[in-house]
C-alpha cells in the first residue's frame, strides 16, 4: 500500500518492458505475423492517438489565422501569420493579461495553500495515533461522494453575508482543503519508514525540523505530482469563479473565454480561438515536463486497492 | 475504491513519557488548518444545503417550506427533462468510453507495439484540457456549416450533420466531446492496472492451454476488477455532475436536449434565485449519485 509502488509503475510503463506473453519464435512464419500485426496495431494507435491530438493542432493553427480564415471551408491547416494580432485583440476584450495573472495568481495561491494543508494532514494522519483518527479521516472523504453543486448556493450566501463576492479570497479559501489531496498525501506518507524520523528526532530534530528537513525532501516527487495535480484543476476551474467573479477586472481566464465566447453577436472568433489556445499551452508543457509525476500522482488513486 | 481503515487509536496502552502533552497536541496541531478549512468550506455548506432545500425565498425573506421543493421537484416535468437527458448520456457515454479506454490500454500494453510511451502521452493530453477550453474548441469544430468535423464528413461524401442544432445530434456531440476529453485519462488507469498484473498468471494460464480471450477473461479482467469499479464510479458521478461541457458547447438546448441536473440547478440558483429548489436539487443529485454508486459497488465490488 505504498505510493511508491505506483511511481515505479510509471516508470515500468516508460520502459518498453511488456506485460503481454511473448511466445519464443521457433518458425519464421510466427515472428513474422506479429510483426506484421504488430505494424498494424501500431498504426491503429496512431490513428487514434491523431483523433487525440487533432483538435489541439487546429487549436493552435487557427489560432494563428485570420477572424475572416477562421471558418474557412475547407479549413486551412496551415498557420498563418494574426496570432500577435489576434492576441491584441484579446488584450482590447478581456484585458488578456490581467485575466492571465489573475488566473495564475489564483492557481499559485490555491496550489500551495492546499499543497501545506495536505502535507500537514497527511502527515498526522499516517504518523500519529491520536483520539479521533479515523473518524475524522473518514469525515473527510465521505465529503467525495457530495458533487460539489451540493455547496454551491451556501457557499455562495456565506460570500455574501462575509462581504467576498467578487473577491480572490472567495475563490481562494474553498479550494484550500482538498479531501483527495489529503488522501494521496497519507498514503504516500504511510510508506516512509518511521526508523527515518526516530532516528533525526534521535539526532535532536524538533517535529518541524523533521518536517522540514526529512519528510519534504523525500516525499518531493509526491508533492510534485500533486501540485501539478492542483494547479490544473484550480487553473481550470470554472463554475464556481463564474458564479462569484462580477467585475471582468478579477475574472480568470475560463470565465473570460466563456463569456466572451457566448456573446451572441460576437464575431471576433479569432481572439476566442487564440485565447483558448493560450489556456491550454502553458497546461500542456506544464504536462509534458511533469508527466512522470503527474500519471503517478493520478494513479495512486486508482490503484489503492 | 476501498480504503483500509486506520488502526485503532487506541491499541495499545502505552507509558507516559517526557513531553508526550506536546506530541498529544502535535497531530491535531498539523491538522487543524485542514480541519478549520474543511468545516467552514465543506461541511458546513453541505448541512446549510440541506437546510435551506427546506426553505423558500431570499435572504432575510426566506422562511421555512417544508417538503415543497422537494413535492415541486417530483413534479416538475423540467427536472425529469435534465434527469432523463443525464441518464442517457450516462449509459450511452460511460460504457463506450471505459470500453475504448480498456482496448486502448491493451494495444498500448502489447509486446508488438513500437513507441508505446507516445501513444500514452498523445491520448492522455485531452485529460490537461480544461472544461471551457474543450467546449470552444468543439463548438468550433463541430460548427454546422463551417466546421471542421463536417469538412471531414463532406470530403468522404457525407451528408452535413446540425451537431449543435438538432436535439439528437446535440446529444451526441456532448457524448463525443465526453468521450474525447476522458478516454485516455481512463486509458493510462488501466494501463497501469494491466502492468501490475503478475507475469505468471498469464504464463500459467497459458501452459493451461487458453487462447488470448480466454486469458482476458479470466486473468485480465478479474484481476482488474478494482480498477474497473474505481473508474465506473468515477466516470458516473462525474456524468452525473455534468456541467461545463453542455454550458459551454449547447447552453442546454436546442429545446432542453443537453440541459443536465447540474445545469438546472444552476439555473434555479443563479438565474432565478430560487436558493430552496436549487437545493433541493442538489440533495436529490446527492441522493442519486450515492445511490448508483452503492450499487456499482454492491455489483462489482470485491467480496474480501
Amino acid at each position: 500500500m505504498t505510493i511508491v509502488n505506483h511511481a515505479d509503475g510509471a516508470h515500468r510503463q516508460g520502459s518498453d518492458q511488456s506485460a503481454g506473453p511473448r511466445k519464443p519464435g521457433s518458425s519464421e512464419g510466427p515472428v513474422r505475423k506479429a510483426r506484421r500485426g504488430g505494424w498494424t496495431l501500431t498504426l491503429v494507435l496512431a490513428a487514434v492517438t491523431g483523433l487525440s491530438v487533432g483538435p489541439f493542432y487546429w487549436l493552435l493553427v487557427t489560432s494563428t489565422q485570420a477572424d475572416s480564415d477562421i471558418y474557412a471551408w475547407p479549413p486551412k491547416l496551415l498557420p498563418a501569420g494574426h496570432l500577435i494580432q489576434n492576441l491584441r485583440d484579446l488584450q482590447e476584450k478581456i484585458g488578456l493579461l490581467r485575466v492571465l495573472g489573475n488566473s495564475l495568481l489564483l492557481a499559485g495561491l490555491q496550489t500551495v495553500g492546499a499543497l501545506v494543508i495536505a502535507l500537514l494532514a497527511g502527515y498526522a494522519f499516517a504518523k500519529f495515533r491520536f483520539r479521533g483518527r479515523s473518524l475524522l479521516f473518514a469525515l473527510l472523504l465521505s465529503t467525495l461522494v457530495v458533487p460539489d453543486q451540493v455547496t454551491l448556493v451556501p457557499l455562495f450566501q456565506m460570500m455574501m453575508r462575509f462581504h467576498l463576492i467578487d473577491s480572490y479570497a472567495s475563490i481562494v479559501l474553498p479550494g484550500l482543503c482538498v479531501p483527495f489531496a489529503i488522501f494521496l498525501m497519507r498514503q504516500a506518507l504511510s510508506s516512509l519508514p518511521d526508523e527515518l524520523l526516530d532516528a533525526a528526532r534521535v539526532d535532536g530534530a524538533g517535529e518541524l525540523r523533521v518536517l522540514v528537513s526529512v519528510v519534504i525532501p523525500v516525499m518531493r516527487p509526491v508533492l510534485a505530482a500533486l501540485s501539478v495535480f492542483l494547479f490544473l484543476g484550480s487553473w481550470n476551474q470554472f463554475v464556481w469563479p463564474l458564479i462569484t467573479l462580477r467585475d471582468p477586472q478579477h475574472y480568470t481566464l475560463p470565465v473570460a473565454l466563456a463569456t466572451l465566447h457566448g456573446v451572441e453577436s460576437n464575431t471576433d472568433y479569432g481572439a476566442i480561438v487564440a485565447g483558448t489556445a493560450l489556456s491550454t499551452v502553458p497546461m500542456m508543457i506544464l504536462f509534458l515536463v511533469l508527466q512522470r509525476q503527474f500519471i503517478a500522482g493520478l494513479l495512486a488513486g486508482a490503484t489503492k486497492g | 475504491m476501498t480504503f483500509t481503515a486506520a488502526r485503532g487509536a487506541s491499541a495499545v496502552p502505552r507509558r507516559p513519557r517526557p513531553g508526550t502533552a506536546r506530541r498529544h497536541a502535535l497531530p491535531y496541531l498539523l491538522l487543524a488548518p485542514a480541519l478549520i478549512t474543511f468545516a467552514v468550506f465543506k461541511a458546513y455548506p453541505i448541512l446549510d444545503s440541506l437546510r435551506i432545500s427546506f426553505t423558500t425565498g431570499t435572504g432575510s425573506a426566506s422562511h421555512d417550506a417544508g417538503w415543497a421543493n422537494y413535492r415541486r421537484m417530483l413534479h416538475d416535468p423540467l427536472f425529469w427533462t435534465a434527469l432523463r437527458n443525464t441518464g442517457e448520456i450516462l449509459a450511452v457515454q460511460v460504457p463506450l468510453m471505459l470500453g475504448l479506454a480498456l482496448l486502448l490500454a491493451l494495444g498500448i500494453n502489447s509486446a508488438l507495439v513500437r513507441m508505446r510511451a507516445v501513444w500514452r502521452l498523445g491520448v492522455f493530453m485531452p485529460a490537461v484540457t480544461g472544461l471551457v477550453a474543450t467546449g470552444v474548441m468543439f463548438s468550433f469544430l463541430l460548427n454546422t456549416d463551417q466546421g471542421a468535423l463536417n469538412w471531414v464528413l463532406h470530403s468522404i461524401g457525407l451528408p452535413k450533420v446540425d451537431w449543435l442544432g438538432q436535439p439528437f445530434w446535440a446529444r451526441i456531440a456532448v457524448v463525443l466531446v465526453l468521450t474525447w476529453h476522458y478516454t485516455g485519462y481512463n486509458a493510462v488507469i488501466y494501463l497501469a492496472g494491466l502492468q501490475g498484473i503478475p507475469r505468471d498468471l498469464h504464463e500459467a494460464a497459458m501452459v493451461d492451454g487458453a487462447g488470448p480471450l480466454r486469458r482476458f477473461w479470466s486473468v485480465t479482467l478479474p484481476s482488474l476488477r478494482p480498477i474497473l469499479l474505481f473508474t465506473v464510479v468515477l466516470s458516473t458521478i462525474g456524468t452525473l455532475q455534468l456541467f461545463d461541457e453542455p454550458y459551454v458547447l449547447t447552453q442546454g438546448g436546442p429545446d432542453n436536449a443537453t440541459l443536465t441536473v447540474s445545469m438546472y440547478l444552476y439555473q434555479n440558483a443563479f438565474h432565478y434565485f430560487d436558493f430552496g429548489y436549487a437545493s433541493a436539487i442538489a440533495y436529490g443529485l446527492t441522493v442519486l449519485v450515492v445511490l448508483l454508486g452503492a450499487v456499482q459497488m454492491r455489483l462489482m465490488g470485491e467480496r474480501e
